[in-house]
Order: structure tokens, then C-alpha cells, then sequence
């Protein structure tokens, strides 16, 4: 396989990418941060950080702990609101030729649906990321994507606001009994593809205070620490649902970790965490992730996406 | 803000030297071309515990100092305390093996375009980027005057040739083990109603930093103080190291004390949020 002749991009529902790497939401704050290290129109999109309806001042510090291979944060969807984020982000994002895909996050079922339609005739946008998997939230019932009723209930509302305008991409939580069970319900709610995964709630003590370290007591656990968990979800819903794109993403570090994501099922691998330790992560992911497909003998992505599915040679 | 870090760069750098001193470490780093953009207050972010660590984020230091003269070319200095994993994994690292770094990052020390009276305060290791401050005060025509303070004498930070850039210095120890017996911020009223001061610079830990911001509330004393707040990225993409600061209508802002700071203004900190719910803006 020649470099000139593969095809290295994808899509997540009706949107094309021109590569498969993004950025994983909250972890490129808006975009502006990152552009400082590489051209943002080199990856495949910028995921904005979860917007909210009102500006958010987001939990007390600290709001994180490195953790092995990993870390926990508690921001609590600190952000602007929905009105300076289209003001200032997106038309800096969209001049700076970046595809963008708007994460949106809501405290009531209403709210969604109200940030669908403020995205709906803004230009440049590629897709809509509706974050139902918060875990830094006050009231764990905010966690839509942990009750079925409640998950179908937004992904619907954000459905009937958008009709074909955008794709949508649901985002999940990994801390449920039955992940492919709730992929399902959002799918047949009016999902076009799913983001897999989101933090696991988890919790550091300082053994010098006694007390829980982090200012939000509970935070999200992130990095390498959780990618196998990350590759099971993605394995169990595409093995579940192979016809819905999956956005995989949870401790991507290398372009090695990007392609057994993509062999489980994914068709495109956002990178958080790798980010913060290491500001072009993202492009070194990408290159990487291409000389390995390319050296396995693929054409596409997509010719990648759920190889590992295939039956085994000894037991067909 | 997106012009805040437009000079840093990622490079991998050679570890000149590697001394203690007192209960710190000073790491000499051959840098290259970025020293000259690094201004007192930038931080480095450093990749800490080799390729296969567990440790997966950067650790953030305090630009103690940089000259782009002598034989090596663009050298940086940090001041480096081993109390956590990754600090003690770089004081541990040999001369002659490389470093993974990003800088210069963050906001600077403001310099005043006129000659003001310049006092440093600096607590524990706190004191390392300030005596690069001073030489840079001092071409300016200020008047430098430094006092240091720590729980005990091993942890004063104080070079004999940083000691010829200040007009003079004062050492505070609350073990009294050296210099005066007491807090930094003992001498600080009557300086200030002396008319001794007109602007302070700071860095140290945070209660320190909150202390002189009481005492110069209500004065027309200018407070620059560094803040340390626990980074993850130290770029500005991570959100989790905020601290509350009020803006001119008095609502709250969580402002990222990588890319906003680490030197703040402060009189704007709202220092009794830090830590606390702010909620609502
Ligand atoms: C500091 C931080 C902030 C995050 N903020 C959001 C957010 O606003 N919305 C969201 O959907 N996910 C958020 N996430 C989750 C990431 O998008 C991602 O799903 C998760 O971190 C796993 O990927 P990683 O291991 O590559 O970081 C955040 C993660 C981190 C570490
Ligand atoms: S350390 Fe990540 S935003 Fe400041």
C-alpha cells in the first residue's frame, strides 16, 4: 500500500473527516490553546468542551489527581454558555479552517434540546457530541446516560430540534451494567453515532488531610489507566450495533492505541489526556496511527474499522 | 490570550548540571534559542520519569533564571524541591541526559516602563525566579530590596551571587535559625506606611501570597505575586488550574493560572474563594 493511494479519511454519520484523530471534548479547551503547537486543520475535528445554556463557574479546586497512568479531574463544566461560545469559539475555529464538532451539555431534558437549537443555523459546524455522561455533576441524576428512560428522553428532544440539520453523536458513560443496552435505546432514539467513552467516576484520599482530595470529593478518571475498559465498550456496542459509527476515545496515548480502538470498532479515536502531557500528542497519534494501517496492509480506515470482529481462523 | 504563550516551543534539552543546594536541587539546562523569550515568571513544563512511566503528566517549574551567553548557548536554571514523584525523579536525572520540555509558558512579571521601589518577597524555594527579576528591575533603574522567609534555614533559597543584584536583603525564619525570627510579612505595615514600597513582587506558597495581598489592600501598593495552583496541562487546555478573580463589575471569573497567571495581579485573587464553591457567577 502506497501512502498517496490510502485513504485515510472517515465519517460519523453524514460528516466527512479527512482523517480520523479528534480532539476528545474538554481536553483542548477551545481550540485557540492548542493551535499554538500544531495547525488545527491537520486532524480530522476539534470536539469542543461540553456548553452549557448559562456561564458556569465549574467546581472549587482541586480539581485533579494523577493517578497511575492516569488522572482524575472535577471541572464541573466550568464554560462560558451557549451565547459567548458562538460569539467567540466557533466563528475562531471555523476561520482557523478547523471542522468542528459542538459538545453539548444540559441540566434538564428541555436544556438539550434548547442547545440543539441554537447550533442549527450556525455555519462550519460538522456535528453535534450531546454529552449525556457527565460524571461532575452535583446530582448524579444528571447522569442521563446511566438511566435509559432519561437518555432516550434527550436524545429525542435533541432529534426532533435538529430533524437532518446535523449529525448526532451520543456520548456515554462507561459506569453502567449493560453499555450496549443503553447504545441501543439512544440509537433507536435518533442517535447517528455514539462517543465511547466517557470518564469513570472514581475518588482520590489524601492520606495527609484524611479527607477526599478533590474539591468536587468524586472526578473523572481518565488516561492510559482506562483504555482497556475503553476497548471492551467499543468492542461490546459495535458487536452490538455494526452499522452505528463510533467515536472511540479513553487513555489514547500512541497511534498503536488508536488502531486496537479502531479494530474494536471505532471509526474515528478522539485523544484527551495524552494531550496534557504531551501538547502534540494529537499529531503524533495521527502520523503514527497511518503508518500502522498502512504497514498492516489496509487501503482505508474504514477497511480497519472492527477487524478484530472477524471470525478467527481456527473457529470460523 | 491566544498571544500569551506564542514564543513556547517544545524541545528536548540536555541537563548541564545537577547540584544540591540546602534541601534543593539546581538544574542547569542547555535550552537553546527559547531563553530568549523566557521573561521572569514563565514556567517550564517538563516531562518527568522516562518514556514508560506511569506519571503521565508534565511537571511545572519556576524559570529560576537564563543567560544566552557562556560556552553552552541558551541555558536555563530551575530550583527544584524533591517532595513529590516527579520532582524527585528530575533531581535524580545525570548530567548529560535529556529532558522533554515545553516553555516559556505562562504570564510574566510586569516590568514598570519608570524607576519604582521594588520589593521581592519570596517564601522557601519561592525566592529562585526572583533574582532573576531583580537584574532585570535593576537595569531598569529601581531600587531592589528583597526579603526571604521559610520555616527553617535549610530552605532559604539564597545564592551569594543573586545577593549582588538587591540593594539589600532581609532573611525571615520562623524557627529563627538564621536572619530575623518571624514571617516575611512582619516588616511589611511600617515599609509600607514608610512609603519604602510601591510595587511588590512575589512568589511562594499561597498563604504567604494571600497574607500580603491583606496587607496591601487598601494601600496604593501595586501586588504581582506568582500563584501555584496544581497544573495538568500547564498549556491552558485542561481547566484545572483555576483560581477565582474579580472582575471590575465584582463577579467571579475562574481564570487558568497557567495562561492568566502565574503571576497575578493580587488584589484581584478573590483569595477567601480559593477552594471554595463559587457556583454562580
Ligand atoms: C479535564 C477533562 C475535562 C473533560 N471535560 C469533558 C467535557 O466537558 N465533556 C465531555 O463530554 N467529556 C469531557 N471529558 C472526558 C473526555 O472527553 C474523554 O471522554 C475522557 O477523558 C477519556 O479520554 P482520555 O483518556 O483520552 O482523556 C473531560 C476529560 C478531562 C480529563
Ligand atoms: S494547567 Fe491545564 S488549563 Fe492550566
Amino acid at each position: 500500500m502506497r501512502e498517496s493511494s490510502f485513504d485515510f479519511s472517515t465519517t460519523l454519520g453524514s460528516a466527512w473527516f479527512p482523517a480520523p484523530v479528534f480532539t476528545a471534548s474538554g481536553c483542548a479547551s477551545s481550540g485557540r490553546e492548542l493551535s499554538q503547537f500544531f495547525p488545527l486543520d491537520e486532524i480530522g475535528a476539534v470536539v469542543t468542551k461540553s456548553v452549557m445554556l448559562k456561564e458556569r463557574l465549574g467546581r472549587p479546586t482541586p480539581r485533579m489527581a494523577e493517578t497511575p497512568s492516569g488522572m482524575l479531574n472535577s471541572i464541573g463544566l466550568q464554560g462560558p454558555g451557549i451565547d459567548a461560545f458562538l460569539a467567540k469559539d466557533v466563528p475562531w475555529l471555523v476561520e482557523n479552517k478547523a471542522r468542528v464538532i459542538v459538545s453539548i451539555a444540559g441540566e434538564t431534558v428541555d436544556e438539550y434540546g434548547v442547545l440543539a437549537r441554537r447550533l442549527r443555523s450556525v455555519p462550519g459546524i460538522s456535528a453535534v457530541e450531546v454529552n449525556i455522561s457527565c460524571p461532575n455533576v452535583d446530582n448524579r441524576g444528571l447522569v442521563f446516560a446511566c438511566d435509559p428512560e432519561s437518555a432516550k428522553a434527550v436524545v429525542e428532544s435533541v432529534r426532533r430540534t435538529l430533524a437532518g440539520d446535523l449529525p448526532i453523536i451520543v456520548k456515554l458513560s462507561p459506569d453502567v451494567t449493560n453499555i450496549a443496552s443503553i447504545a441501543r435505546v439512544v440509537v433507536d432514539a435518533g442517535a447517528d453515532a455514539l462517543a465511547l467513552i466517557n470518564t469513570l467516576l472514581g475518588m482520590v484520599i489524601n492520606t495527609d488531610t484524611m479527607f477526599p482530595h478533590l474539591g468536587g470529593k468524586t472526578g473523572g478518571l481518565s488516561g492510559p489507566a482506562i483504555r482497556p475498559v475503553a476497548v471492551r465498550a467499543i468492542f461490546q456496542v459495535h458487536e452490538a450495533l455494526p452499522k452505528v459509527p463510533i467515536l472511540g476515545m479513553g487513555g489514547v496515548r500512541t497511534g498503536r492505541d488508536a488502531f486496537e480502538m479502531i479494530l474494536a470498532g471505532a471509526s474515528g479515536v478522539s485523544v484527551g489526556t495524552a494531550s496534557f502531557g504531551n501538547p502534540t500528542a494529537l499529531i503524533d497519534v495521527q502520523n503514527e496511527l497511518k503508518q500502522l494501517l498502512i504497514s498492516k496492509g489496509f487501503n482505508s480506515v474504514q477497511e480497519a474499522v472492527g477487524f478484530a470482529h472477524r471470525p478467527s481462523k481456527a473457529n470460523p | 490570550m491566544s498571544s500569551i504563550n506564542r514564543h513556547s516551543q517544545q524541545v528536548v534539552a540536555t541537563i548541564l548540571s545537577n547540584k544540591r543546594v540546602g534541601q534543593y536541587h539546581q538544574i542547569l539546562i542547555n535550552v537553546g534559542e527559547i531563553v530568549k523569550h523566557c521573561k521572569p515568571g514563565n514556567f517550564v513544563a517538563i516531562k518527568v520519569g522516562g518514556d514508560h512511566s506511569s506519571l503521565i503528566l508534565r511537571r511545572a517549574f519556576a524559570i529560576s533564571r537564563v543567560s544566552d551567553r557562556g560556552e553552552y548557548g541558551g541555558t536555563m536554571e530551575l530550583i527544584v524541591a524533591p517532595h513529590g514523584s516527579g520532582s524527585r525523579w528530575l533531581c535524580t536525572q545525570e548530567v548529560g541526559s535529556s529532558l522533554d520540555l515545553v516553555a516559556p509558558l505562562g504570564t510574566p512579571f510586569g516590568i514598570p516602563t519608570e524607576p519604582v521601589q521594588a520589593l521581592l518577597i519570596g517564601g522557601g524555594y519561592g525566592s529562585a525566579p526572583l533574582f532573576g527579576l531583580a537584574e532585570v528591575l535593576k537595569a531598569r533603574g529601581c531600587r531592589v530590596d528583597m526579603i526571604l522567609g521559610a520555616s527553617t534555614v535549610a530552605k532559604i533559597y539564597a545564592p551569594i551571587e543573586g545577593k549582588r543584584s538587591v540593594n539589600s536583603l532581609k532573611i525571615y525564619t520562623e524557627d529563627g535559625s538564621t536572619g530575623e525570627m518571624g514571617k516575611v510579612t512582619d516588616p511589611l505595615p511600617s515599609l509600607i506606611s514608610e512609603g519604602a514600597v510601591d510595587v511588590i513582587y512575589s512568589c511562594g506558597p499561597m498563604g504567604m501570597l494571600q497574607a500580603i495581598s491583606g496587607i496591601t489592600s487598601n494601600t496604593d501598593v501595586v501586588h504581582q505575586c506568582a500563584v501555584e495552583e496544581s497544573m495538568a496541562c500547564g498549556v491552558g487546555i485542561c481547566m484545572t488550574c483555576v483560581l477565582p478573580v474579580r472582575k471590575s463589575d465584582g463577579s467571579i471569573a475562574m481564570l487558568r493560572s497557567c495562561i492568566d497567571g502565574p503571576v497575578m495581579d493580587g488584589s484581584s485573587v478573590a483569595w477567601e474563594l480559593v477552594g471554595k464553591n463559587a457556583m454562580t457567577p
